[in-house]
């Protein structure tokens, strides 16, 4: 894990923070002036308090650095807020930025919902670093240094004594740190274990409930709980340890300095005013590293977010391609010619050569993972053959504008994706600016008209997230709205029936008939209810393709 | 007394007044008050070493500059190093404690809000994985509530107390001048603080959720977004908005910052203030120096509040979630569960009876079930069919006792269902139920939830009737294979086998199978199908929901419901003799799917 306090890269992939990062150190030299200047204020204000008298330009300086002082904090953390901010901002940017250059296939599966969770929630740690840590990490490079130069004009001896200890207190820090690095990897597995235990439990407890072990779980609950505790304070005495030693270092290096200033003290060789400065600025050279020190664990975790947030958007996919050329119009011949395609792991088709007529209905067939859904991820683009090509009216897929290209296409996957948005602007996903008005046929067609009279309000009902509201018959249903909606020549369907009840699959199905009439169809099909409309049935095995001809007596 | 109380209690959100949640917390902390209050105690120790640090030190150093005898000294500079070396062991101590003691409670509160959910029998307890993880985090607000409010809290509000008190004993008038700058600093910007943060998060909390939801739109929906070219429609939306939100966190942070800016000032005025004052009361030089250096860090102490007060707004949403849960909370069980012999008692052959069932989930609607009969003495296997919505899943929810019925009876062993203890329940009644869940465990514990101790024999036993034997043998760790959070290691159809396998090995009197094939392809649900029902002991009876009709022809009964009502009842053979929904049905499936299997040699 980086463990590096700053990550040099924000410069570069953050350039609107350059402005405020300056000027966030130039408030911490500031900071550190002010420091002084008050502490000499206050060492006048007391040394001519000690005879009784009141030193009023010593007060009236006081009050002055007390006040710049106030407003140099607003300052800062005005800054440093605005500075989170705008990484913020930058970096969500850049991360959806990089979903829409990657495509579908790069961000499916877990990185989805690792991205979703950084992008959203993740980044806010941010806040913590930004504001807390980064302008104590300035301060405690300018106010040891501030204070040296004070002390050393002031009193050298004591500022000897001070730059000799000083820097024990990142040797110590460090050291420790790393005890308590150690100490945590060593326990994280069981920490990770104990901490998510609660969770499952929850999540499952329906499942829990129906075999009658839910209640007799509650023990178990408490006792993994009280294990993630006992766990948890092994690694925290050590944490602890750190901040004691730290304390102690700080508290025995100012006892050096001050023992000596109070002897000169007692001889007379020292002036009051001096002694007290030195005394009232000593700790101030030791505290920022210490709060820094303490406020890196909590920042971690912004820290470790920026990190993943870098490690997405820099491995930037070929920027450097061609102008594409024009997309072929989709009512030409579609042909693959000895097309593989290689995952990392796995081989999702082998040398597939074939040929789809203009208006030709195929279904294809086959066990799951054996390469289906490939084929329609070629023909959407979304995957790029490893070897071979597929052309359309004789142009190569591979260098044509995609979004051009997928105008041609309508696409109903398994599972189409719902939007937390209104139902209309679901229907209209593909031609944002068609008029509610104009939705009616494909909402017609694709059998969705009692789903949206059954809605409260109709067209202009929001869905939840991922359309939480809706049954997967009704999804399927806006799905083919979509599709409907995009009247385009090609159709490729992805087991558009699965998971539906007889009685929605009956809906779904006669919608898909008439969305598939008079258009090249490409149908995966899992129930094989669609394939009787089938001219040709492919069946994919192994990523391999065959061909059946369709049995009649079989179907009947 | 308490009818009084209750109308001059103020209109707050929540029940029992603006604190209840805060109090329901507290009352938790009971078995642990006296570590808390060492923790309290230790912490006001700590700081208030501190305070005193600086006043000795000051003291000595400037009496110093007066040369007395060195003896004259003595006292003081024991007290500096003891105060020096004090402080860093009080504040280990009590870091330690503190955590002990708060991690011992949210133990506590674990274990009670996991019973307080398990208590309940409605569907409330199935929540989204985003609600799950909210509950978690909403838990750990009482760690927060206790190490990050109220112990530092208390300590300033104490050291602020005997900081006066000892002003007070140099100067009167500077001890007023110093409370005066306590109360600005502890009480004052704290308060002004909780309103800003709370201002600021009702602000920013939609924004941050509309947020969320683009990027889950964005990354889950990339592939619909890129099929219909709505990337960048989509792109610009969400961008726009990260936009919006990071202009209203600048304005923020303008307002928030301002209280602490506020806080600086207060402590130095407050010094310079103390300082006239002393001088002008002709208080003696030396402890002048030391009421200004102490006014300083009382204040600086007291300034800690204006943080706990910010954490405190931040926490009090979880805080009122945890306490709902926890108000709700069942008494604490015994420790030792119910002893065994009950259990061979009831997961033996029973008889079950509806009479005359209607189940209606809201008053006036239509019925989920209408007056559905079905006789399901022990031994008898039957399957009940229909369309999706027609009430299957309602009909398993009535038989396991999680719905009651509207009108009508049903009973096992004669008995009504609810007279029957609820704990007892599940041993005589239940199996793969919906939305089965898989654990973050071993194979094997997932497996013996089912039924705790059995045997490495019964555990192959119900393992091969799931047709999830092989799947383990292949496995490195075999039964050992943790299987990933939510059961994200295995499978849909190997995670359909695991719950399926559980059921069976729970070998319950009447055992339930809702949709036990669901995500298998039809090959295999007929063989799963087929082995699980021969898996099921002679005696128990069996109730199969199911969608697909293949593999029921060998039950004794099978019924078929529609919008809550039986409309077909029957054995297979029956069945597809007569015309009907069954007959139809039967006949589109079977088509479709004779023709997957011909084609798949």
């Amino acid at each position: 894990m980086n463990r590096r306090p700053f990550d040099p890269r924000l410069l570069r992939r953050v350039p609107a923070a350059r402005g405020d990062l300056v000027l966030l150190a130039v408030l911490g030299v500031v900071a550190a002036l002010l420091i002084i200047a008050q502490a000499t204020a206050l060492a006048a204000l007391l040394a001519t308090g000690f005879d009784g008298r009141l030193d009023r330009p010593a007060l009236a300086g006081f009050l002055a650095a007390v006040t710049a002082r106030s407003a140099l904090t607003w300052a800062q953390g005005t800054v440093a807020a605005r500075l989170a901010a705008t990484v913020k901002a930058t970096l969500r940017a850049d991360l959806l930025g990089a979903v829409g250059r990657h495509g579908p296939t790069w961000v499916a599966g877990q990185r989805a919902g690792q991205l979703a969770t950084l992008t959203g929630r993740g980044l806010d740690a941010l806040d913590a670093y930004f504001t807390g840590y980064l302008p104590q990490l300035v301060l405690s490079v300018t106010v040891p240094a501030a204070v040296l130069l004070r002390v050393l004009v002031a009193d050298w001896s004591s500022a000897l004594i001070i730059a000799a200890t000083l820097p024990l207190i990142p040797i110590f820090g460090a050291l420790l740190g790393w005890q308590a690095q150690v100490a945590t990897e060593r326990q994280w597995r069981r920490l990770s274990r104990l901490g998510g235990h609660f969770l499952d439990m929850v999540a499952g407890l329906p499942t829990l409930r129906a075999f009658g072990r839910a209640r007799a779980q509650v023990d178990v609950v408490h006792r993994m709980a009280d294990g993630h505790r006992v766990a948890t304070m092994k690694t925290l005495r050590i944490a602890f340890l750190s901040g004691l030693v730290l304390e102690l270092v700080a508290t025995l290096s100012v006892a050096l300095v001050a023992v000596p200033v109070g002897i000169r003290l007692l001889d007379g060789g020292l002036a009051l005013s001096t002694a007290l400065l030195v005394l009232l600025l000593t700790p101030e050279a030791y505290l920022p590293l210490r709060t820094a020190g303490a406020r890196f664990h909590a920042s971690m975790e912004g820290l470790s977010a920026l990190n993943d947030a870098f490690a997405v958007s820099t491995d930037d996919p070929d920027t450097a391609r061609p102008a594409p050329a024009p997309a072929p119009d989709g009512r030409g011949e579609i042909r693959l010619e000895g097309v593989t395609v290689a995952y990392p792991r796995t081989t999702a088709l082998r040398d597939v050569t074939l040929t789809i007529r203009p208006g030709e209905r195929i279904a294809v067939i086959g066990p799951s993972g054996a390469g289906k859904s490939t084929l329609l991820g070629l023909l959407l683009g979304f995957v790029a053959p490893t070897e071979g090509r597929v052309t359309v009216d004789g142009v190569d897929l591979a260098g044509v504008d995609q979004d051009a290209w997928r105008r041609q296409v309508a696409w109903v996957p398994q599972r189409a994706h719902l939007f937390a948005a209104s139902l209309a602007d679901n229907i209209r996903l593909g031609v944002p600016e068609t008029p509610d008005a104009a939705l009616a046929p494909a909402i017609r067609d694709a059998a969705l008209d009692d789903v949206v009279a059954a809605l409260p309000d109709g067209l202009t009902t929001r869905l939840g997230e991922r359309g939480h509201g809706l049954s997967s018959g009704q999804r399927q249903r806006v799905a083919l709205a979509r599709a409907f909606l995009r009247d385009a020549p090609v159709v490729l369907l992805d087991e558009p029936t699965a998971r539906l009840d007889t009685a929605s699959e009956t809906a779904v199905l006669a919608a898909t008939r008439r969305l598939v009439a008079g258009r090249t169809a490409l149908l995966v099909a899992h129930r094989p209810a669609l394939l009787a409309d089938a001219d040709r049935i492919l069946r994919v095995v192994d990523g391999r393709v065959t061909e059946l001809t369709p049995n009649a007596e079989v179907l009947a | 007394m308490s009818a009084a109380a209750a109308t001059r209690r103020p209109a707050a959100p929540g029940r029992g007044g603006p604190l209840a949640a805060e109090r329901t917390v507290l009352r938790l902390t009971r078995p642990y008050l006296r570590r808390l209050l060492g923790t309290g105690l230790l912490a006001t120790a700590t700081e208030l070493a501190g305070l005193a640090l600086m006043a000795s030190a000051t003291w000595l150093l400037m009496s110093a500059a007066g040369q007395p005898p060195l003896d004259r000294l003595t006292v003081a500079i024991v007290a500096v190093r003891a105060l020096a070396i004090g402080r860093g062991v009080f504040r280990y101590t009590e870091r330690l404690a503190g955590h002990d003691a708060v991690l011992r409670l949210v133990a506590d509160v674990r274990a009670r809000v996991f019973a307080s959910l398990a208590a309940r029998r409605d569907t409330a307890g199935q929540r989204s994985g985003d609600a799950l993880s909210r509950l978690v985090s909403d838990v750990e607000t009482v760690q927060d509530l206790l190490l990050r409010v109220l112990v530092p809290a208390c300590a300033a509000g104490l050291v602020g107390v005997l900081a006066v008190g000892g002003a007070a004993l140099v100067s009167p008038a500077a001890a007023g001048v110093l409370a005066g700058g306590l109360l600005l600093a502890g009480v004052v910007l704290p308060a002004l603080a909780t309103a800003l943060t709370r201002r600021g998060a009702a602000e920013v909390a939609p924004l941050r959720g509309a947020l969320a939801a683009d990027a889950v739109d964005l990354t889950h929906g990339a592939a619909d977004l890129a099929a219909f070219g709505a990337t960048g429609y989509a792109l610009d939306a969400a961008t726009q908005r990260a936009g919006r939100l990071a202009r209203l966190e600048r304005r923020l942070a303008a307002a928030g910052f301002a209280v602490d800016a506020a806080g600086v000032l207060v402590a130095g005025l407050t010094a310079g203030a103390v300082v006239l004052v002393a001088l002008r009361a002709g208080v003696d030089g030396v402890l002048v120096g030391v009421l200004a250096v102490g006014t300083l860090a009382a204040v600086e102490i007291a300034l800690a509040l204006v943080g706990a007060a910010r954490q405190w707004s931040q926490l009090r949403a979880g805080l009122a979630r945890v306490a709902t849960l926890l108000d709700a909370a069942p008494p604490p069980l015994p420790t030792t569960p119910p002893a065994a012999p009950g259990r061979t008692v009831s997961a033996g052959p029973h008889d079950v009876r509806f009479a005359a069932v209607t189940v209606r989930y809201r008053a006036g609607a239509a019925p989920a079930l209408d007056r559905f009969d079905l006789d399901l003495p022990a031994g008898r296997r039957v399957a009940v069919v229909g369309p999706s919505g027609a009430g299957k899943s309602t009909l398993a929810a009535v038989l396991t006792g999680a719905v009651r019925p509207t009108a009508g009876r049903v009973t096992l062993d004669g008995r009504d269902l609810a007279d029957h203890p609820a704990a007892d329940l599940p041993r005589a009644v239940g199996g793969l139920l919906a939305e089965a869940y898989v654990f973050h465990a071993t194979v094997r514990e997932n497996l013996l939830l089912g039924r705790p101790g059995a045997d490495p024999a019964e555990l192959a036993g119900a393992a091969g009737a799931a047709g999830l034997l092989d799947w383990v043998h292949e496995q490195p760790d075999g039964w050992e294979t943790v299987v990933g959070e939510e059961g994200g290691q295995l499978s849909g159809g190997q995670r359909q086998r695991l719950a399926l396998a559980r059921a069976l090995l729970a070998a319950p009197g009447v055992l339930v199978l809702d949709e036990p094939t669901e995500g298998l392809d039809p090959a295999a649900a007929d063989t799963v199908l087929a082995s699980a029902l021969a898996a099921v002991p002679a005696g128990h009876s069996v109730l199969v929901i199911s969608h697909r009709l293949h593999g029921l022809a060998g039950l004794d009964e099978i019924v078929v419901l529609d919008a809550g009502r039986v409309v077909q009842r029957g054995t297979h053979a029956e069945l597809v003799r007569s015309p009907g929904w069954y007959r139809e049905q039967w006949r589109v499936q079977e088509a479709a799917e004779r023709g997957y299997l011909a084609l798949a040699p």
